[in-house]
């Protein structure tokens, strides 16, 4: 839904402030967008002074940092800390990221540490995907066949199976989908870039067979003509994908087969 | 209270099977108004500086006439099928949607009507 204001209750108050420890030599600030429901309050900025000494090199190592030894009651989701997993992507100095692989250093002045744009959050930097997952399941993400299965595995050559590169790797971390405008207007109809590009995968996939009743619940102008190729998804992946293009691709097969 | 399962709100109605003609014929009209543009563009300069008559005389000419209406056509085909985007955008209610795009299209056919009815009637010397 467009919204040229924030809802009532959700402007981002000033928050508390922490400095660094005594004697830190290396100190470097961090602005935390903070909210919880428990509260009643709206949300607030809290500036975290961390000693890079004591932290990685990471955004999502001064964020452990911060939660260790500042405020244990920071929120935020983490799993794997090396860009595989895509628990930890949230907006970074105005850019969604995963917090895993970006470098502080990276950042010039204060780091602002938002919660992916545009979703309901449960808690500090948590959002809510609920909806998301649901896209996604929406466009049943699974090879889908109705000849019998072979003997051994299912076949593909290297030339099919090259065709996957640049849509296997997306680790579904919404990044994209929470940078499109698009999605930020409509994310109840359209799909999004994240789902999108998980559609064009199995698609493209030569030993999937349903590749019509794919492109059938594909065609809607707000599922898919939503994109208007504004290209943020692309501009912010964390793992270099170009879901623009898969959602071109799409177009383009519904194209060819009318 | 909405207790519908996450799935069944992602599913909605499900897909309206279209919006392809939509989005091939806004690249058509889109290619069709780059050459009609710039033909006009080019014919309207090479009247620089001539008078009423000179003008009607180069609307009056059949192929002149043909590709103004074709151009005013494009134009506002195209034109109809961006607000249409913008309107599904930003209007979310249905009716207001369905209300909003159907006063669109009814502007649309009728300044398209008006402009081809004027190039007609000039082409046939209403002036």
């Amino acid at each position: 839904m467009v919204a040229f204001r924030l809802p009532r209750g959700s402007e981002v108050r000033q928050g508390r402030r922490v400095p660094a420890p005594d004697g830190a030599s290396r100190v470097r600030e961090f602005r935390v967008y903070r909210y919880s429901p428990d509260e009643g309050a709206s949300p607030r900025l809290d500036t975290f002074e961390v000693d890079l000494d004591k932290s990685g090199p990471m955004v999502l190592d001064a964020l452990i940092e911060i939660k260790n030894s500042a405020d244990s009651t920071l929120a935020f989701r983490r799993s794997c800390r090396e860009g595989v997993c895509g628990s930890c992507a949230m907006n970074i100095d105005g850019t969604n990221t995963l917090a895993c692989t970006k470098a502080i250093d990276d950042v010039r002045g204060p780091v602002k540490v938002y919660p992916l744009p545009h979703m309901p959050v449960i808690k500090d930097l948590v959002p809510d995907l609920t909806d998301a997952y649901a896209q996604y399941a929406l466009v049943e993400p699974w090879l889908k066949t109705e000849s019998p299965p072979p003997a051994r595995e299912r076949l593909q050559s290297e030339e099919d199976r090259r065709k996957l590169d640049g849509l296997y790797e997306c680790i579904l971390c919404f990044c994209c989908s929470t940078s499109c405008p698009s999605y930020w207007w409509n994310g109840d109809r359209y799909l999004g870039p994240a789902t999108l590009l998980q559609a064009a995968r199995w698609l493209q996939d030569s030993r999937d067979e349903a590749a019509g009743e794919r492109l059938d619940a594909l065609e809607d102008p707000f599922r898919l003509y939503r994109c208007h190729t504004i290209m943020n998804c692309t501009k912010t992946c964390p793992k270099g994908l170009n879901p623009a293009r898969a959602i071109s691709d799409i177009k383009r097969r519904i194209q060819q087969r009318r | 209270m909405n207790l519908l399962t996450p799935l069944a709100r992602a599913r909605g109605h499900g897909s309206a099977h279209e919006g392809a003609h939509h989005w091939w014929m806004q690249r058509v009209t889109a290619v069709a108004l780059v050459l009609l543009g710039a033909w006009f563009a080019w014919s309207v300069l090479c009247l620089v500086g001539a008078d009423h008559g000179a003008f009607v005389a180069w609307m009056v000419r059949p192929a002149n006439s043909l590709l103004l209406v074709l151009l005013v056509i494009a134009g506002f085909y195209h034109g109809w099928l961006g607000v249409r985007v913008v309107v599904e955008d930003y209007v979310h209610a249905s009716a207001a949607r369905m209300a909003t795009l159907a006063i669109c299209a009814g502007i649309a056919w009728l300044a398209a009507a008006g402009a081809v009815l004027a190039i007609l009637r000039t082409g046939m010397g209403g002036a």
